[in-house]
């Protein structure tokens, strides 16, 4: 088979209720964009987890490599002062 | 990438499953790690996918509306076990068609179990019951298992089986307090699935080839003599509670070990069903394949409907 005649890969996000953020489930092969948003319906709400789905063609998503997982998070570690427990204040001081 | 430099690679990656981290699709991993996932998560979900043909066998003949729901309910699941696990199985990086192509060319396998009959309407209540309840004991753990895809996936799968189990065995509830005749087919049906139910959890761990590495990657928890004594525990009194007999005059309660012993198990008949002899294995693929073939121009039109779309779009962009 061409690779013309397959169904492209969509990657599939659901929001589980409103106050909540999409988030990803899955994937799977739809023709067009319609039918990924229907067959995500069947795939992965058949019990009421979603109010909301996006669906986005796998190809469209560009990923960070986890080999330069170095350079990209390392330099996060570091900076402890970003992070209130950092901050010295006298016990008196119950919360802030 | 130098010999040592792989070594070095596979250590850090042994320690980090043994850390009860995650493995994701873009990580590096061991060949033999990708592939044995492959192998496995594929035959995972061409188990779902075949084992919905001996169930849809009888939705057009369920008794009633409320056995119907709950039938197309079940098989709509297993469509859905299906996708989830073929999705997770293409992180690995193959394709689709390729998986396909290994099911249907018979050079993948599936669940044995798939390869017997359902002939009588109590086989919906005994596959729920048994093949469902071995299913789950295989699958519990593989919710903890090493590739976060994988792990994800049998989440959900989990999650959604414990209704399959209970409608069969409500099924079985309602024939062995039924006429003379019902009770009769179920015991009939537990007759015939209880020990290809029992070969369902594999091969004993002495001929068992794939168990040492697997535990290792926690591809597997526990040896499938351990979940074959733990489905046999779980299911014995599951029987007595319906008044149902267990096939095996070797089966009694051992006080000392805290569990049954049982009879032996016939490996000839499972690795002749593996091997493609079980009565229904020519059955299934024709089945299988003629759906495929069958469903081929629907999706050709379902392309070229999406193509003309996109082109009628780029043209009113214009």
């Amino acid at each position: 088979m061409s690779d013309k005649k397959n169904w492209p890969l969509w990657e599939i996000f659901v929001r589980s209720k409103n106050g909540l953020e999409h988030r990803h489930c899955g994937s799977l092969h739809a023709a067009d964009e319609d039918m990924a948003l229907e067959n995500a319906r069947d795939v992965y709400t058949r019990r009421s987890e979603g109010v909301s789905i996006w669906v986005v063609e796998s190809k469209n998503i560009t990923a960070s490599n986890p080999e330069n997982n170095g350079e990209m998070f390392e330099p996060a570690h570091d900076k402890v002062y970003r992070h209130p427990t950092f901050y010295d204040l006298p016990d008196e001081v119950k919360h802030m | 990438m130098s010999e040592e430099q792989i070594k070095n690679l596979e250590t850090q990656f042994e320690a980090r499953i043994a850390r009860d981290e995650k493995i994701e699709p873009k990580d590096w991993m061991p060949e033999k790690y990708r592939k044995t996932h492959i192998r496995q998560m594929s035959q995972h979900a061409h188990s779902e996918i075949v084992g919905m043909l001996p169930e849809g066998n009888w939705i057009t003949r369920a008794p009633s509306l409320r056995r119907k729901v709950a039938l197309l309910a079940k098989v709509q699941d297993e469509a859905g076990h299906g996708l989830y696990l073929y999705s997770a199985c293409e992180t690995l990086g193959v394709s689709r068609e390729e998986l396909y192509e290994q099911l249907h060319s018979g050079k993948a396998k599936y669940s044995s179990i798939f390869n017997y009959p359902t002939v009588t309407w109590a086989d919906m209540g005994a596959v729920g019951w048994l093949v469902d309840g071995a299913a789950i004991i295989n699958q519990v753990p593989l919710c903890n298992t090493s590739y976060g895809p994988y792990a994800r996936a049998m989440v959900r799968v989990c999650k959604e089986e414990s209704f399959h189990q209970r409608q069969g065995y409500e099924i079985m509830i309602k024939l062995a307090n039924g006429t003379p005749e019902q009770k009769e087919l179920a015991q009939d049906a537990l007759n015939r699935w209880w020990w290809p139910s029992l070969m369902m959890l594999g091969p004993t761990d002495a001929e068992s080839i794939h168990t040492e590495q697997s535990m290792k990657w926690k591809l597997k928890r526990k040896s499938n003599d351990d979940l074959r004594q733990q489905f046999i525990d779980q299911t014995v009194p599951q029987a007595e509670l319906i008044g149902l007999t267990i096939p095996d005059p070797d089966l009694k309660w051992n006080e000392e070990k805290g569990m049954y012993d049982f009879g032996e198990i016939n490996w000839d008949e499972f690795w002749q069903v593996v091997k493609g002899h079980g009565p229904m294995n020519k059955e299934r693929m024709k089945a299988r394949v003629g759906a495929w073939e069958e469903g081929e121009w629907v999706r050709d039109a379902a392309m070229a409907y999406a193509d003309k779309k996109r082109g009628q779009k780029q043209k009113q962009a214009i």
